[in-house]
């Protein structure tokens, strides 16, 4: 796809000087579902990836209709139920995964759970991506000391440990859930604009560029419409990682008590509150970890199966 | 190369002073006075208060106070604990031993096991051996580890009671720490099940702590051979009759390791991270718990300087893998 895309830019910003724009729309469009065709071809051919969508799109609409999914309100204290077991352990039915240790429904907390979750992974990744993509486009464009203050500035986030330092700025900033999303995405934006920056660098001497430069298109017009079109590729795969990243930080974060605040039942949060009773209830444990993986797992898939199928190098091998 | 080691040196240097900048904004970023934030007193008087204001140096310029604590860092001055007054150097060296041990522990099972497993998938592309390998990296690079650490715990230490919980040594045994890596210190004390107590101690973190870098050594190692195995010199040496073992271990490993080796320098800061929570769930005395419990306690002097020191380590490691780097790839030498 990389590949249809940059031979279809010139066409596009050229466009102005070579044809009227109802000439060419058309063509573009159709071009874009080949291409797009293209890419789920090789998608589809990944049954991992498969298998992570579909997941991943449950997840969704379990989160999206969580109260009608939920046998019961997520904050609801059953007090004759404290750490009931699941079913399979001598439960009952009306707490198919358990009570936690103040009488919550846990399937409830973990569908709610879901939320928040996929939540701060849009929501950080939104901002990372958004801040990472200007930060690298400027750098790359532009080069000489705006690159040299951009590109160190980088250097700096990325040599301490994420987690740690997410750690810190929370500190600063306070604990919750919207401050952890907040260092969750400083931390992260400097792989989306070192990445920008490479393909920017890459790309702006090619000769489509060259030629919508001489055409008189601006340097806006040339870095958001002309290039960063064509760099999105490795973007969209780094965006995925990011994803799955950002959940298990914030899960990280949550369990360390700077994240998400109890009683809200973020999935990390709930596993920080549950710590003491691993031996006791083992389920209030087990459940909320195995939400996280699964989540972050089908987000890993969907991203190994992108960069295989945007990947133009591996495609032809 | 004496040029190429200059040129790494001389690209530190304006990381370390953003690190050192970092690191000294930290505090004057925290919401609140700061010297009410240095001092952990409240309500006091305007008096004291300005005492306390000069005591500090913050009643000075602000490029001179970053100057001054740029000196005493690099003198090994990083202030004095504000919850139990002890020199934050003097902790951080004490710890730092404890995290080091762990961290060796958990990369050595991390390369050893990644690297055997990413030659494996590789040899056996495609076959359900490949498959289930790489399955489980990918498992292993998605688990949330402080979960996994409670995982192991509840089977493990509470369940089969194989292994301890938590700590560094069995409370029974005592010596007096020489060089701070347990598994030395109890060889040295000469005393009978101190060091297979170290060994016990030590198994379920480096366990947890290498999942993530094994994970991802095993994908890299598999990808880079996979690469080298269609270069032509692979397939020479194969038409010269050499057993398959020789040319996979030998000829095509040693030019798939140059992408391996750099990520194995990549995973330092993952194994740092990753450190924070392995030593808070298996209450291990490193630098990680010293730096979420002093989070806790708001002790921000000994954040500001592990903050300081963990960001050197890592570019300190970096600039190591990147000699390392040009060492192993001439090429890289040359540019």
């Amino acid at each position: 796809m990389a590949d249809s895309a940059s031979t279809e830019a010139p066409t596009e910003t050229a466009t102005p000087e070579v044809a009227t724009s109802t000439e060419i729309a058309p063509i573009v469009s159709t071009r874009r579902f080949a291409a797009l065709s293209e890419f789920w071809g090789y998608f589809s051919k990944n049954l991992g990836a498969l298998i992570g969508l579909v997941v991943f799109a449950l997840l969704i609409l379990i989160a999206i209709f969580a109260p009608f999914v939920a046998p019961h309100d997520p904050d609801n204290q059953f007090r004759d139920f404290l750490l009931a077991p699941p079913v399979w352990q001598g439960g009952t039915w009306q707490f198919v995964l358990g009570t936690d240790p103040l009488g919550r429904d846990m399937l409830s907390r973990l569908i709610f759970g879901s939320r928040f979750s996929l939540l701060i992974g849009l929501i950080v990744v939104t901002g990372a991506l958004f801040s990472g993509v200007i930060l690298g486009l400027l750098a790359g464009y532009f080069r000489g000391w705006v690159d040299v203050v951009i590109m160190r500035i980088m250097d700096v986030i990325l040599a301490f440990p994420s987690l740690l330092l997410a750690l810190v700025l929370v500190a600063i900033l306070g604990p919750g859930l919207v401050n952890a999303m907040i260092a969750i995405a400083i931390v992260l934006q400097p792989h989306f604009a070192r990445l920008t920056r490479a393909s920017v660098m890459a790309e702006k001497n090619r000769e489509y560029v060259v030629s919508a430069r001489l055409a008189g298109a601006g340097a806006i017009r040339l870095m958001l419409l002309t290039i960063l079109p064509n760099c999105l590729a490795p973007l969209i795969v780094q965006a995925t990682l990011s994803f799955s990243n950002a959940i298990l930080e914030a899960a990280a974060l949550g369990f360390l008590g700077m994240g998400a605040q109890p009683p809200t039942p973020e999935w990390g949060t709930m596993l920080a509150d549950a710590r003491q009773y691993i031996l006791r209830a083992p389920w209030v444990v087990t459940f909320p970890g195995l939400c996280i993986l699964v989540t972050v797992l089908a987000i890993n898939l969907i991203g190994d199966g992108l960069r295989d199928a945007l990947d133009p190098k591996l495609k032809r091998s | 190369m004496l040029r190429f080691i200059l040129n790494r040196l001389v690209l530190v240097i304006p990381t370390f002073i953003g690190i050192s900048i970092l690191s000294f904004g930290f505090i004057r970023l925290l919401p609140g006075d700061p010297v009410d934030v240095l001092s952990g007193e409240h309500s006091m008087s305007v008096q004291r208060h300005d005492e306390l204001l000069h005591q500090f140096g913050l009643d000075r310029p602000i490029w001179q106070q970053y100057f001054e604590y740029l000196w005493r860092a690099l003198n090994g001055d990083l202030g004095i604990s504000l919850s139990n007054h002890h020199p934050v150097m003097q902790q951080f060296l004490q710890l730092f031993p404890a995290t080091i041990e762990l961290s060796i522990c958990a990369m050595v099972i991390a390369i050893v096991l990644g690297v055997t497993l990413g030659m494996l998938a590789a040899a056996r592309r495609d076959t359900w051996v490949d498959q289930l390998t790489m399955g489980g990296a990918l498992v292993g690079y998605s688990m949330p580890i402080f979960w996994w650490g409670l995982l192991l715990i509840i089977v493990f230490a509470a369940g089969l009671h194989w292994f301890p919980v938590q700590g560094r040594m069995d409370l029974a045994i005592y010596f007096k720490p020489v060089t701070g890596f347990m598994l030395i210190d109890s060889l040295l004390s000469g005393q009978k099940g101190a060091f297979q107590s170290a060994v016990q101690h030590l198994v379920l973190p480096s366990v947890v702590l290498s999942t993530i870098p094994l994970a991802v050594i095993a994908r890299q190692t598999r990808s880079a051979m996979l690469e080298v195995l269609n270069e032509d010199y692979v397939r020479t040496a194969r038409a010269k009759g050499l057993r398959e073992a020789r040319v996979t271990a030998i000829h095509a490993f040693r030019n798939a390791l140059i992408p391996v080796v750099t990520t194995i320098g990549l995973q330092v800061g993952t194994l740092l991270a990753g450190a924070v929570l392995t030593e808070t769930i298996f209450s291990w005395p490193g630098i990680g718990k010293w730096m979420i419990d002093a989070i806790g306690h708001r002790d921000y002097t000994v954040v500001q300087g592990g903050l300081l020191m963990i960001a050197i380590v890592v570019m300190v490691v970096n600039l190591i893998v990147d000699l390392l780097y040009a060492f192993i790839n001439p090429r890289i030498r040359v540019q």
